[in-house]
């Protein structure tokens, strides 16, 4: 076991009250497996994230526990985190502009990145080290392009140094946060061929946050699907979209639109209404006020637990076999 | 609604168009490049249909699309809505203009004045062409509602409404002036997931009401084939390959189209174990200075010598198919 | 199909209460700004003692009581008297007027030959825009004080000279602030909507882009109004500025500026007080008519 998420919740107090971003969420992350956690903005995918980088702002407030290879990280002290940050635990942000000092070479941030973890390394053992793993995400001439800046990188490459920054000390859990949103989709196969060999070479365990999927089906071994700050949804990929359980995860993929069929003349299946905010959850499940198959009484009442709908196999409905499955109409 | 538009048969069609940008320069620094955003470019629309426009970013999509809806002037070719040319008009000629072609943006939060009431937004293009005068409050009604708002919102602020509501603000504000051709520019794109699908039903629904002509901009090629009766694909300025949708979607006969195609991710594992992906090598080249010839190749598994030197033209493949490659070849990317 | 869409309507985000561009609405948001308010209330009634000081002042304009000399404050002058006798108070009240009226005049004519140059500057851009802007530049390494000094010594140190001299100075902070703002508005999609519909540029410039300018206007102006009464003040205090029997805050600083020290102390620090009142007000003011302006209505 990698990793231990347990009851965790995520908090913010804001203007028009407190936020809560994220709310008991649970999960187990294997080692060398590939998770996607998939939902909209707002959802608490990003945030939960966060929490397990412990990067979160210092205004939020983190109750539940995350244990790495049975250490809790909640509530260590910003130093301890430092020391498991980037060695263990590495992230990649979906800017990969913002994300790298603009003053710096990129061959400066990824020597940066490994002496922080090393103190005793020579400095021609940095610069080839810094070579290699620009070479390992697929940057051609590595040897020229370690002393170039990031403006001159397009923005593939950018996102290609920040996977090297970010693997610099072979962490064993790497978190992408939309790592290719920004991306233009020839540039984000590209990116994900990187990710997936990566993984492949290092064996590292990866968790995958993203709004599509697209992505996710064409990534993940196993998924999490987060709707207003909790998870609807878990299992492996091939239940998660052939043998869906909850009505939130349906609907997403009916509505979409697919770029491998004719569409004839039917119109979308739409979900109704909008996300709600953070700071006013609806009572009982989240989704019940959008929901074709609520029932009163029963799904606003009580937020509802995981059922188990299979092996490892979760949906977080009371419904869960009551609806027909496919189009939830 | 004015039935007006409803009878409308005149379509969209360009020919040859390029758009330029000048890049840096200034009062002291003389020297300003000059990048080709739009490169010869030539499509049609038949009236009531929707063409779709893809491309990555850069490619001049956006620049073409804002061309058409003359929010900028092209440098030459022609812009024909129905019979009339449209390319060079100014004045009175062009205001007379934008109440048939309007234009929707991707930008929901940017494109609408956020000191600006829903009201006073709609209202606006009402005023400037005079129309449904003294009636303008009912009009901003119907409008609300044709777009699926609740028309007691109208004094609200753009700011209370949500990225959804907002784009749907934009599409009222377009319709307003009763247009024949809506330029919509990755309308979709910066919403949520569970957002899209209504979205592209509304616009779906109006088309089909009202009889609208759209040229629809997307990057996201699941969106532009639900959508398109024909759809067109640029790189880099030129449009590489044109056809009717399924037959563009089936048998892709560019090598970028192909790749394109390939890699974008579809929501089904088992598909996407089964797929063949492109991937193509490198980035693409910046429009200063595009590759000379096919400004594919430096990205092409196919380019030769000849790729290089010869610009390949686009090429009637029958069925209403075009590409622009000297070695055409169909690939199935599903 | 009438009902694709229908589903999203009716639910706005949040259940905020409307807060709408209404002349009832911006007044609404003003009060409950903290600190506004209690200034509006300050400023005006600074305006009033000072305009109405023939009638509200205890005692006429420069009444001199030599035999009583200075004095500090007692029950007869609340604020003392200076060394020729003259009621503190009824000074600075006197004073006060051609203070407030220096800093409101040079703060309106800046801010509109600031915005109208700025915003030409910022929309029409060009060699036009580049030139105006080159003016503003030379206006910042100039060391401005001695620029208004020499202005006012040619002209001769009249209230309307010193006036014309501050705003031909003010006008190039609230240019350029303009200038900025509109070059970035003038990106913002809503802009080229407008382009869209069909509106002109006046229309454009009038109904979109001025409005998103009232905040950061009615800001620099308040400012421009604060440093215009410190400007003027040095300038007294220097001895440029308005000349006896014209009296100012400034100009009272400056004949006071020797006490320091001594138990006169006092005739130093009320003037001092008036003008530091007078532009901790304006300021807030300013900060409230931003916020009460902006439909956005920030919670405060």
């Amino acid at each position: 076991m990698l990793l231990e998420v347990e009851n965790l919740s995520i908090s913010f107090p804001t203007e028009s009250g407190i936020a809560r971003a994220v709310e008991g969420v649970s999960f187990r992350l294997l080692e060398g497996e590939t998770m996607g956690i998939v939902g909209e903005s707002g959802s608490g995918k990003s945030m939960t994230a966060m929490a397990i980088m412990g990067i979160l702002p210092r205004a939020a407030t983190v109750t539940g526990s995350i244990r790495f290879r049975g250490r809790e990280l909640v509530g260590l002290s910003d130093e301890e985190l430092r020391e498991v940050r980037g060695r263990d635990i590495a992230i990649v942000f979906q800017d990969a502009l913002t994300a790298l000092n603009p003053v710096m070479t990129v061959g400066e941030q990824l020597m940066e990145a490994v002496r922080v973890h090393r103190p005793g390394i020579t400095s021609a053992q940095l610069r080839a080290r810094a070579v290699e793993l620009l070479d390992l995400v697929g940057i051609p001439d590595p040897e020229r392009r370690i002393d170039r800046y990031p403006h001159e990188f397009s923005g593939g490459m950018r996102q290609r140094v920040m996977i090297g920054v970010s693997i610099a000390n072979e962490p064993d859990l790497l978190i992408a946060d939309e790592p290719t949103t920004a991306l233009d989709v020839t540039v984000q196969a590209q990116v994900l061929d990187v990710l997936r060999e990566v993984q492949q070479r290092t064996g590292t365990t990866v968790m995958l946050i993203t709004h599509d999927l697209g992505v996710i089906a064409g990534v993940a071994d196993r998924v999490i699907v987060m709707y207003a700050g909790g998870i609807v949804e878990a299992a492996d990929v091939d239940p998660l979209f052939y043998e869906t359980a909850h009505p939130y995860t349906a609907g997403l993929l009916a509505s979409l639109p697919r770029m491998d069929r004719r569409s004839g003349d039917e119109p979308l299946y739409q979900i109704p209404g909008q996300p709600p905010l953070s700071t006013a959850w609806p009572a009982g499940c989240r989704f019940f006020p959008r929901c074709a198959h609520a029932v009163a009484g029963r799904c606003d009442t009580v937020v509802p637990p995981p059922v188990t709908v299979g092996a490892d196999h979760t949906a977080n409905c009371v419904r869960v076999g009551e609806w027909p499955k496919g189009v939830p109409t | 609604m004015a039935e007006g538009s409803a009878d409308v048969s005149s379509s969209l069609t360009v020919d040859h168009l390029v758009k330029e940008y000048r890049v840096g320069g200034g009062l002291l620094r003389r020297r300003a490049s000059v990048v080709q955003a739009v490169s010869d470019v030539s499509l049609s629309i038949e009236a009531g249909k929707t063409f779709g426009l893809v491309g990555e970013s850069g490619c001049g999509k956006s620049s073409l699309g804002r061309t058409v809806a003359r929010l900028q002037t092209g440098e030459s070719g022609s812009i024909r809505l129905g019979g009339d040319e449209i390319s060079r008009v100014s004045g009175r000629s062009l205001r007379a203009i934008r109440r048939r072609v309007q234009f929707v943006f991707q930008d929901p939060y940017a494109s609408l004045n956020p000191r600006k009431s829903v009201r006073a937004t709609l209202a606006e293009p009402l005023a400037i062409h005079r129309l449904h005068r003294g009636q303008e409050s009912r009009r901003v009604s119907e409008l609300l509602e044709q777009v699926g708002l609740n028309p007691a919102h109208a004094d609200r602020y753009p700011h209370e409404f949500s990225g959804g509501q907002r784009q749907r603000i934009g599409i009222a504000r377009a319709l307003a002036v009763e247009p024949e051709v809506i330029v919509l520019d990755e309308p979709v794109s910066a919403l949520d997931v569970s957002i899209q699908a209504g979205v592209l039903n509304l616009l779906d629904e109006l088309q089909g009401r009202l009889g609208l002509t759209y040229l629809f901009i997307a990057h996201d090629l699941s969106v532009v084939r639900h959508l398109s009766d024909r759809v067109g694909v640029m790189y880099l300025g030129r449009m590489v390959e044109q056809g009717p949708v399924d037959r563009l979607y089936e048998h892709p006969m560019h090598p970028y189209t192909q790749a394109l195609l390939s890699a974008i991710p579809v929501p089904d594992p088992k598909v996407e174990r089964a797929r063949q992906r492109i991937v193509l090598r490198g980035d693409v080249p910046s429009p200063v200075s595009p590759p000379s010839g096919c400004r594919f190749r430096t990205r092409c598994w196919k380019a030769t010598e000849k790729c290089a030197i010869e610009t390949p033209e686009l090429v009637d493949l029958g069925e209403g198919q075009s590409v622009a490659c000297h070695y055409p070849a169909e690939r199935t990317v599903f | 199909m009438s009902g694709v869409g229908q589903a999203v309507s009716g639910e706005l985000i949040g259940e905020q209460q409307s807060s709408t561009g209404s002349a009832v609405q911006i007044m609404r948001r003003f009060l409950r700004h903290r600190l506004a308010m209690p200034s509006l209330v300050v400023l005006v009634l600074l305006l009033v003692v000072c305009f109405g000081a023939a009638v509200i002042a205890p005692y006429p304009r420069g009444l001199q009581d030599l035999l009583l000399g200075p004095t500090g404050p007692s029950p007869e002058h609340w604020l003392g008297t200076d060394e020729i006798g003259r009621d503190y108070l009824s000074e600075i009240l006197y004073a006060g007027q051609v203070s407030l009226a220096i800093g409101l005049a040079v703060a309106v004519l800046s801010t509109l030959v600031g915005t109208a140059l700025g915003a030409i500057a910022g929309y029409v851009g060009g060699w036009i825009g580049e030139l105006l802007m080159r003016i503003t530049d030379l206006f910042l390494i100039v060391p401005a004080i001695a620029l208004i000094a020499i202005i006012v010594q040619g002209l001769g140190p009249s209230p309307v000279t010193i006036v014309l001299a501050l705003a031909a100075l003010g006008w190039t902070y609230i240019a350029r602030v303009v200038r900025g703002q509109v070059l970035s508005l003038r990106e913002r999609d809503f802009i080229d909507a407008a382009r869209g519909i069909g509106a002109s540029s006046v229309r454009i410039i009038a109904s979109h882009l001025l409005p998103n300018l009232v905040g950061i206007v009615v800001v620099a102006m308040s400012l421009s109004v604060a440093s215009a009464i410190i400007v003027e003040s040095t300038l007294s205090f220097l001895g440029f500025g308005v000349q006896p029997p014209d009296t100012s805050w400034g100009a009272m600083l400056s004949q006071a500026a020797g006490y320091v020290g001594t138990d006169r102390v006092y005739l130093l620090y009320f003037p001092g007080l008036f003008i530091l009142v007078t532009v901790l007000c304006v300021n807030f003011i300013g900060d409230g008519l931003r916020d009460a302006l902006d439909p956005q209505g920030k919670q405060l």
